[in-house]
């Protein structure tokens, strides 16, 4: 059963408007936007709606975790949420975080604090209402510490582990956890630009792979699927090895 | 505190319909008493309380994710019989099939049948055939008896649990001679053949008809009627001359085209019908009025279509229908039924059955509630005109929707 109400934590998220469309031509009749008050924000509830979904936005930041509760549980009080789609996320700028603290500690706490935080808060209703899927959007880039982007890919790190054991404590209890690790995403592929990176996938195939996902109930879910042949492969490529493969942000 | 507390999960067990598909939680009661089902209702928490019988329905009926939902199994006394008026007063939870036992040896049989099904679960999944009467539970945790031709009664019957806990029920109950039906089976070359056969002018009513469908190739059908067998009518030597009302103990098959009335088959002897295949399986039952028999052909050339994912069920099963339901919300339209079981995970599923719903809807059809996990909420005040009529009453009777479902939370109801 698609789902029939939608929350989406990062509301202007281009994987997570992508999955949006993707269940309002399905089921999808309620969508809650939580996200960073901002004219995109709205933009992005005025396209859901016109494609005829009931949308409604709350302010969420990730970061005032003291908020979280009280904000994620509102929407809660209002019906139930079939499905929640953890979309935040912030990449962060390798180069200059790694010489300002303050700024990876900011990626830092927006990817794995944050997502923690919402990511409980919403378990938690998700288990008293006894049914519905939690997506947590996981990145390849958590999946092995790379000179590139280890800053970001450590939060993705921390946030994946953590959605995992969610997923386990969440077993029997009819609440489903699926981590989604995408490669690098890029806006569909236009006419004129060069081919994309190879193992390269758009918003719109992660959209594709999470209802399918949500169909089979998996547990993960690799963005494109034989990322997880390479991803385990790369895992055993010995160090010195690993520090001179070309990675895409 | 807007997030509501951890549910101490031991309690709550994971529920399905028989199609074993869409799970969810609950906290399940199994009442002995009258007392006590009033009494779970009257602790139910916020999300609210429904009944269930044995769980035959296929869809999310029976189910209440996160609430509580009344297992009425073990309500299952029989509490009086009067032979004379042929009439008898169960509790909700009795299986139809223990019943048509119970009482062979009186030669009656419910007019109800006798499947794996409850007695109040033939009542609110919308059957109803034969029901006179019933105990209503209501949100209050009062009982009140209702019978056949108030409004309650109507919106009950096919009510999916949602007007209230039905605790026992007045069946009417036909004499037999014996414990047999006699079958008779009529091959088709295809759905034409059939359909030409069954609206043939002067062709008589036959409550026991349907038709198996193949539903690939042409369609290939076979007509299967059956009535009961009285006495003179059981062949000669037949075990059964002796003893004509003792219970059919043997597995088939039996001989002269007998066959044991519903309920009263054992095991394996079973019609295949409702266990289906082991990994869960959707059952898609609607109902096409009578005159629309174009679309029910069109609704069996899209499942035995070349890449339609029904193709996988052994076959579709076709139902004359002789009257409409009389409630808001039942089922059963004068006309045509058919029912197709198919594996869940089927490619392309959800989609094919989306085409099926819009049929059925421009045909003047529906599809059965009891049987859903899927329906798309818009269809639903086409397919039920009467929808505003079932809400009204609920929420007059109860404003706080005591009384919900996986389903009615879906669907909107
Ligand atoms: C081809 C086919 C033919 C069938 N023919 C018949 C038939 O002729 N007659 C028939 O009765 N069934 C028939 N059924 C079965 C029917 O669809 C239901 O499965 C069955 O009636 C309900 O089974 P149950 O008692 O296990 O109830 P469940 O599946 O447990 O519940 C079904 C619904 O009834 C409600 N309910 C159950 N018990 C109560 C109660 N005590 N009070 C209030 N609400 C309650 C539930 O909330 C739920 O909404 C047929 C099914 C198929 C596939
Ligand atoms: N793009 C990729 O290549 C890629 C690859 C793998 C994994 N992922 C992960 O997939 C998820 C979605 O990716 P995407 O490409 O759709 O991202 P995106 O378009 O860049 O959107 C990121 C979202 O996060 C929100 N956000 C950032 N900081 C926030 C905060 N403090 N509080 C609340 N919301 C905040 C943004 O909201 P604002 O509009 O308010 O900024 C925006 O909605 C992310 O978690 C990302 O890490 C992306």
């Amino acid at each position: 059963m698609p789902p029939q109400s939608l929350l989406l934590l990062g509301g202007t998220s281009a994987i997570g408007l992508a999955t949006a469309r993707r269940l309002i031509a399905r089921r999808t009749r309620t969508v809650w936007l939580a996200g960073r008050p901002s004219p995109e924000l709205d933009a992005a509830a005025a396209s859901l709606r016109a494609l005829g979904a009931g949308v409604r936005v709350v302010p969420f930041d990730a970061l005032d975790t003291d908020v979280h509760a009280e904000r994620l549980g509102r929407v809660f009080a209002e019906g139930d949420v079939d499905l929640v789609l953890l979309a935040f996320g912030v990449l962060g700028d390798q180069a200059r975080d790694e010489s300002d603290p303050a700024a990876a500690v900011r990626v830092a706490q927006t990817n794995y604090t944050g997502g923690v935080s919402a990511a409980l808060v919403c378990a938690g209703a998700l288990q008293a209402q006894g049914h519905g899927s939690l997506v947590v959007l996981s990145s390849v880039a958590g999946e092995r510490g790379r000179r590139a982007d280890f800053i970001y890919g450590s939060s993705k790190a921390g946030l994946d582990v953590f959605a995992q054991g969610l997923g386990d404590a969440l077993h029997g209890t009819g609440v489903h956890v699926m981590v989604v690790r995408p490669g690098a995403v890029r806006a569909a592929r236009t006419a004129g630009r060069p081919e994309p990176a190879p193992l390269s996938t758009t918003p719109e195939a992660v959209a594709g792979a999470i209802e399918l996902g949500l169909r089979r109930r998996s547990e993960t879910v690799w963005v494109p699927a034989p990322l997880r042949l390479v991803a385990s492969a790369l895992r055993h490529v010995p160090r010195p090895l690993h520090r001179r493969l070309p990675v895409a942000p | 505190m807007a997030v509501e507390p951890l549910l101490a999960d031991d309690d709550f067990v994971p529920l399905t319909g028989s199609g074993r598909t869409a799970p969810s939680l609950a906290l399940l009661a199994r009442p002995r008493t009258a007392a006590e089902a009033a009494g779970a209702v009257l602790a139910r928490g916020s999300r609210g309380a429904v009944a269930r019988g044995r769980g035959r329905s296929c869809g999310d009926a029976a189910q209440n994710a996160g609430g509580t939902v009344l297992d009425l199994t073990a309500l299952d006394r029989i509490r009086g019989l009067d032979a004379a008026a042929g009439l008898v007063v169960c509790e909700a939870g009795t299986e139809l099939g223990a019943l048509a036992r119970a009482l062979l040896p009186y030669g009656l049989h419910p007019r109800a049948g006798g499947g794996g099904w409850t007695a109040g679960g033939t009542v609110a999944s919308g059957y109803g055939n034969g029901v006179e009467a019933f105990e209503l539970l209501g949100a209050d945790g009062r009982s009140r008896t209702v019978r056949r031709g108030e409004p309650l009664f109507d919106a009950t019957v096919g009510g999916l649990g949602l007007t209230g806990v039905v605790l026992a029920v007045t069946l009417a109950l036909r004499p037999v001679e014996t414990a047999y039906l006699r079958e008779r089976s009529v091959r088709f070359r295809d759905v034409d053949a059939l359909l030409a056969h069954w609206t043939a002018p002067g062709a008589v009513p036959e409550p026991y008809a349907r038709a198996r469908v193949e539903p690939a190739g042409r369609g290939r059908a076979v007509l299967t009627a059956a009535a009961p067998v009285p006495y003179a009518g059981l062949p000669r030597g037949h075990r059964a001359r002796r003893a004509p009302l003792a219970p059919p103990s043997f597995p088939g098959p039996w001989a002269g085209g007998l066959r044991p009335l519903p309920g009263l088959a054992r095991a394996r002897a079973v019609p295949a019908y409702g266990r289906g295949p082991r990994a869960g399986f959707v059952r898609y039952r609607c109902a096409v009025p009578e005159g629309r028999e174009e679309a029910l052909r069109g609704l069996l050339a899209l499942l035995a279509g070349r890449r339609s994912p029904a193709r996988g069920a052994r076959h579709a099963r076709v139902e004359r229908v002789y009257a409409d339901g009389a409630g808001p919300l039942a089922f059963p339209v004068r006309g045509w039924c058919l029912t197709v079981e198919v594996p869940a995970g089927a490619r392309g599923l959800g989609r094919f059955l989306d085409v099926l719903d819009e049929r059925v809807a421009e045909a003047g059809g529906r599809v059965c509630l009891a049987e859903d996990a899927r329906l798309r909420p818009a269809l639903l005040p086409v397919m039920y005109p009467r929808l505003d009529a079932f809400r009204g009453l609920r929420a007059a009777l109860d404003p706080r929707s005591v009384f919900r479902s996986d389903l009615a939370r879906r669907l909107g109801l």
